[in-house]
């Protein structure tokens, strides 16, 4: 128990195109962390597909660098497609 | 005996063997090693109990005697209990708990794969759906034999402790007797012998990928559990779960 380590799980839900955090599990191996992602987060039908990742091989970013990765892109409103009309027929952008 | 009455024999003893044990795994609520282990304790003991109330309404159609489910759980006495001695024992250490779950598990998938080709349609309908949820735990229970069995030198003493302890009432599990073979001759229940096989078979693989030795084959075993012969755990199992019924019998209001 003190020597399992931490899986974060990500599930893609029924009408979901893509797996989304859900949240963590600990583990003793990769099998295990699925089967208990499976107990504790698709019990209530959420799920269709599963994914288990090490905690450990997430890089990611540091607080400290939040305003040199994303305050550049505050000001740069044109990126937003948001001046077009969409199309229904589109679906999913 | 009918067949009907071996019929409602072997309902009973799918039921109270699911009930007895999804009991006995709710003891552990709030007592499990870990959150992850706890959780999946528990939806394998609601798993079970789910499955017991299916068999319980089969059943009590065919006793036909105004008792429902709730009264055939909380309303019979250990002599009127029908599931296996294997379902009934403590849970002990974690070892002990996964041991009893393998060796349960493994019958049970076996079983139900076989029922889900019963001749009677409502018996292949309710083991179909039961049958994944079983599969489940089997997985869940050998991959923690392995692990216990080939882990530390303490998991691996205790996991064969465990195996050691539970041997003894692993024979009822295989040990067919005139309900089974009744059931079996009208092809409702499946065929005591390929069913012995395909449980050793199974045991002995895991429990050898596991660095486990199986207990001997011509060990003595306990049996009497599908008679309403228990061990003395029964009792006390029923005396915590029939309480409140025992106590306010027929309250509607808590």
């Amino acid at each position: 128990m003190a020597e399992w380590s931490l899986f974060e799980v990500f599930v893609r839900s029924k009408h979901g195109l893509n797996h989304k955090h859900v949240g963590s599990v600990h583990a003793a191996d990769a099998e295990m962390a699925m089967e208990n992602a499976r107990d504790l987060y698709t019990r209530r039908n959420e799920g269709v597909s599963i994914w288990v990742v090490p905690s450990n091989s997430i890089t990611a970013s540091a607080s400290d660098e939040k305003e040199v990765l994303f305050d550049p892109s505050d000001d740069k409103v044109y990126r937003h497609a948001s001046f077009y009309q969409l199309p229904d027929e589109v679906g999913h952008m | 005996m009918t067949q009907t009455q071996a019929l409602q024999e072997y309902l009973l003893r799918l039921a109270d063997s699911d009930m007895i044990l999804g009991q006995r795994l709710c003891e552990l609520c709030g007592k499990a090693p870990a959150l992850e282990e706890e959780m999946a304790l528990m939806n394998t003991a609601l798993d079970l109990i789910g499955q017991a109330r299916n068999w319980y309404e089969y059943a009590a159609e065919l006793i036909d005697d105004g008792r429902d489910p709730d009264k055939l759980v909380f309303r019979r006495d250990a002599h009127d209990y029908r599931n296996l001695l294997l379902t009934e024992q403590p849970n002990e250490d974690f070892a002990v708990t996964m041991g009893r779950q393998f060796f349960f598990d493994v019958w049970h998938y076996f079983t139900l794969n076989s029922l889900t080709r019963s001749s009677d349609e409502r018996i292949a309908g309710i083991a179909s759906k039961a049958l994944k949820e079983a599969t489940y735990h089997l997985r869940r229970s050998s991959e923690w034999i392995k692990r216990l069995g080939d882990g530390t030198e303490e998991s691996h003493r205790r996991m064969q402790d465990a195996v050691d302890i539970l041997w003894r009432f692993t024979g009822e599990l295989i040990t067919p007797d005139d309900t089974d073979h009744a059931m079996a001759e009208a092809g409702i229940s499946p065929d005591p012998e390929p069913l012995a096989q395909d449980w050793r078979g199974m045991v002995n693989e895991v429990l050898t990928q596991a660095t486990l030795a199986p207990g001997a084959e011509d060990a003595w075993m306990y049996m009497g559990g599908k008679h309403g012969e228990h061990t003395e755990h029964l009792g006390f199992i029923l005396a915590e779960m029939q309480f409140l019924q025992r106590a306010y019998p027929d309250a509607t209001t808590w």
